[in-house]
C-alpha cells in the first residue's frame, strides 16, 4: 500500500435549487512516500475536494483514504499531527501579524511558547518575510499571504504536505519563488501532494502526475509515461524554399498518422507519426534523395497539453493569470 | 531547478495532553484579544453604544414614561444591561462567519488542536467585551442617578447572571454564524431576531398595558426574565413596580439559570459538532 492511498472516493454536493454535483466520482490515487505527486485538472475537476477529504476537512460519502495506513475518516487526530496543509485560499488571520500567525500555529501544535517563537522566526527568515513580520496580514500582497500560509503548513516538519494550487493568482516572479521553495522542501524528503491547473507546473515539480477530470483520476504516471501513453511523436520540417513544399508534403504523407499541418508561409510542415525514429529516418532519406534543402528537421514527443486533450477530450482550462505568467 | 536543501530543522507536533483544551482555548482567546486591540472600532462601539443608550433612555424618555412605584431610570437600567449584553454576544456569530469566509477555520481544522478551542476563544472574546460594556454602563448609570439598592453580593450576582446568559447566547450565535453562508446574514439575523426579542420584553416599558398577544410574548420572553432577574438583584423593584404574573416573571432568577443551562447543554456540543464539519468554500 502506498503512503497516501485513496480508493473510490465519492463526494456529492447538493446546492440549494441546483442539481447534485458529484465533486468526487470514484477517485482513486496512490502517492508513494518521499515523492511529489501533482493532481492536475481543470477548474471544477475536484482537486480541492480531494485535498479536503485527505486533510480531514470534509468527509467523503463513500470510499476510503489512508495516510501511512491511518484512516483519514476515523483517525483524524492522528492524521492532523502528521500533515501540513496550504489550501487554495490562504488560511491566515488578517488581524494578526505574520509572526503572530506562525507563533499561534506552533502553539496549537503544542510546541510550547519558546519553541513556537523560535520556529516562527526561522520560517519568517526562510520565507523572506522579515520586513513584513510585524505588520498585520491585512496589508500583505497575495504572494506574501501565500508564503505565510505555506510557512504555516511547515511549522512542524510534516510527513506529508498538501498544497492546493500553490501558485494560482501569483505573479510570475512569485510563482518561480514558490517553485523554488517547493523544490527545496522536496529535496528534504517530504512527501508532497500538490494540485495545479498548469501543465507546466506539474511537469516542473512533480515526479508523478495524476490527471483528474470530473472527480476521477483518469491517468497517473510520470510525465514521460503519460506522454508515451498517448503514443507517437511529431515530426516537423522547416524548408529553405517554398519550392520544395509539395515534395516535402509527399514525403511526410507517407509516414503520417494525422493530418499534415502546414504553416502559413508554407515552409514549416508538421505531422504526427507512430514509430518516431523509423519515420524520421525515412523522411530524411527522402529529403536527401530529392535534394530538398532544410533549415531544420526535428522530432518531438507530445506535450502534456496533447496528453490532456487526448485524455479528456477538452483542452486544459488556463485562466488569465497563467497566461500572463507563462 | 535549485537543489539547496531546506534549512528547516525537523520539529515534531506533540500529541495534545489533557490540559490542551484549556491552553488551546487560551491561545485562541489571545487571538481575539489582539483583534480587539487592533480593530479599535469594536471597543469604541462597545463603550459608546451603552453610554448613548443610558443617556438617551434616562433623559429622553424619562419624562414621558411613568413607572408606578419606581423612577424610569431605576426601571430602565436592567433593561439596557440585558439588551447590550445580548447584542454583545452576536460578535461570536459574525466572527465565526467571517473566519469561515476568510479561510482561517481550515487552518485550525487541520491542526491537532482541541475542536472546542476556537469556539472557547471566540465566546471568551464576547465575554470580555460584555464585561467592559457592563463596567461602562454601570458607571454611566451611577452618574445619571441610578442606584444599586441591594447588597454588593446581590449586585455581583446580577452582573454574573447577565454575563453568563450572554455567554450562553454567544454559543447559540456561534452556531448560527457557522450555519449561514455569509457574515452579512448574521447582522440581519441579529436585527430581525434580537430587536423584537429585546423590544417586545419588559426591558424598556412594563409589559402589562400592551395588547394581549404582545403581553404574552413579553412575559414568556427569556429576555424579560433576564431583565426582571437583574432588576430584582440590583434592588430596583420597589413596591408597586409592575411585574408580569407568569411563573417565569415571578421566578426570574431560577428561570434565567435554567435558561443558561439549557442553552449551554444544547449549543456547546452542537457548535463543537458543527465546527468539525465546516470548511471554507
Ligand atoms: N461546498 C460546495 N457546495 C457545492 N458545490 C461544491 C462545493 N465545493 C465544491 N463544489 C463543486 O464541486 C466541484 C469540484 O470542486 P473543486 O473540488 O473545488 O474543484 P477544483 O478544486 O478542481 O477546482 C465543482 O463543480 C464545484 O462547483
Ligand atoms: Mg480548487
Amino acid at each position: 500500500m502506498s503512503f497516501i492511498e485513496a480508493r473510490d472516493l465519492v463526494k456529492t454536493y447538493t446546492p440549494r435549487g441546483a442539481p447534485v454535483v458529484r465533486a468526487l466520482d470514484g477517485l482513486s490515487l496512490s502517492v508513494p512516500r518521499g515523492t511529489v505527486t501533482a493532481l492536475l485538472g481543470p477548474n471544477g475537476a475536484g482537486k480541492t475536494t480531494a485535498v479536503k477529504v485527505l486533510t480531514t476537512l470534509i468527509a467523503a460519502d463513500s470510499g476510503t483514504a489512508t495516510i501511512d495506513g491511518i484512516d483519514v475518516a476515523t483517525d483524524g487526530g492522528d492524521i492532523r499531527r502528521m500533515i501540513g496543509v496550504s489550501g487554495q485560499y490562504a488560511a491566515v488571520d488578517e488581524n494578526l501579524t505574520g509572526f503572530e500567525n506562525l507563533d499561534m500555529v506552533g502553539r496549537l501544535y503544542h510546541l510550547g511558547a519558546k519553541a513556537s517563537r523560535a520556529r516562527a522566526k526561522e520560517l519568517i527568515e526562510l520565507f523572506d518575510l522579515t520586513e513584513a513580520q510585524n505588520r498585520p496580514v491585512k496589508g500583505f500582497s497575495g504572494g506574501m499571504r501565500r508564503r505565510i500560509d505555506l510557512a504555516g503548513a511547515l511549522v512542524t516538519d510534516p510527513q506529508v504536505l498538501f498544497l492546493d494550487e500553490p501558485t494560482t493568482g501569483l505573479d510570475p516572479r512569485s510563482r518561480i519563488g514558490m517553485w523554488d521553495i517547493i523544490t527545496r522542501l522536496v529535496a528534504g524528503g517530504t512527501t508532497v501532494l500538490l494540485t495545479t491547473q498548469y501543465l507546466e507546473e506539474a511537469d516542473q515539480l512533480a515526479d508523478d502526475i495524476a490527471v483528474i477530470d470530473h472527480g476521477k483520476v483518469i491517468a497517473q504516471g510520470t510525465s514521460d509515461e503519460l506522454k508515451s501513453s498517448i503514443g507517437g511523436q511529431r515530426i516537423e520540417l522547416t524548408l529553405v524554399s517554398e519550392d520544395d513544399t509539395s515534395a516535402a508534403i509527399e514525403i511526410l504523407r507517407a509516414v503520417a498518422s494525422s493530418e499534415l499541418e502546414v504553416s502559413s508561409d508554407r515552409r514549416t510542415i508538421a505531422v504526427s507519426v507512430v514509430h518516431g525514429p523509423a519515420a524520421l529516418k525515412a523522411v530524411l532519406t527522402g529529403v536527401e534523395e530529392r535534394n530538398i534543402r532544410l533549415h531544420d528537421a526535428g522530432m518531438q514527443r507530445p506535450s502534456l497539453d496533447d496528453v490532456f486533450l487526448q485524455l479528456t477530450g477538452h483542452a486544459a482550462t488556463i485562466d488569465d493569470e497563467s497566461k500572463k505568467a507563462s | 531547478m535549485t537543489t539547496t536543501t531546506t534549512s528547516l530543522r525537523p520539529v515534531a507536533a506533540r500529541p495534545p495532553s489533557f490540559g490542551s483544551w484549556f491552553s488551546d482555548g487560551w491561545i485562541t482567546t489571545r487571538r481575539n484579544l489582539i483583534k480587539i486591540k487592533r480593530v479599535p472600532d469594536i471597543l469604541v462601539f462597545t463603550t459608546l453604544q451603552p453610554i448613548m443608550f443610558v443617556l438617551l433612555f434616562s433623559y429622553v424618555y424619562a419624562g414621558s414614561i411613568n413607572i408606578p412605584g419606581s423612577s424610569y431610570t431605576e426601571f430602565i437600567m436592567a433593561g439596557i444591561f440585558a439588551q447590550t449584553v445580548v447584542f454583545g454576544s452576536t460578535y461570536s456569530g459574525s466572527a465565526m462567519a467571517q473566519d469561515l469566509k476568510e479561510g482561517i477555520i481550515d487552518r485550525f481544522r487541520t491542526l491537532p488542536m482541541s475542536p472546542s478551542a476556537v469556539l472557547i476563544g471566540r465566546t471568551n472574546g464576547d465575554l470580555l467585551i460584555n464585561a467592559i460594556s457592563m463596567v461602562v454602563m454601570i458607571g454611566t448609570g451611577l452618574i445619571v442617578g441610578w442606584r444599586i439598592k441591594s447588597s454588593p453580593l446581590e449586585a455581583i450576582a446580577a452582573i454574573a447572571l447577565l454575563l453568563l446568559f450572554a455567554y450562553a447566547f454567544s454559543w447559540v450565535m456561534a452556531f448560527i454564524g457557522m450555519s449561514v453562508r455569509s457574515p452579512e446574514v448574521i447582522n440581519n439575523v441579529s436585527f430581525l431576531v434580537l430587536f423584537p426579542l429585546t423590544f417586545i420584553s419588559n426591558a424598556f416599558v412594563p409589559s402589562n398595558n400592551r395588547p394581549t398577544p404582545l403581553r404574552i410574548f413579553a412575559e414568556y420572553n427569556p429576555v424579560s426574565a433576564l431583565v426582571q432577574a437583574a432588576r430584582e438583584l440590583f434592588g430596583n423593584v420597589p413596591p408597586g413596580t409592575p411585574v408580569g404574573d407568569t411563573w417565569l416573571q415571578q421566578n426570574p432568577i431560577p428561570t434565567v439559570l435554567i435558561g443558561i443551562v439549557v442553552l449551554l447543554v444544547v449549543f456547546v456540543p452542537l457548535s463543537i459538532w458543527k465546527f468539525g464539519r465546516v470548511s471554507t468554500r
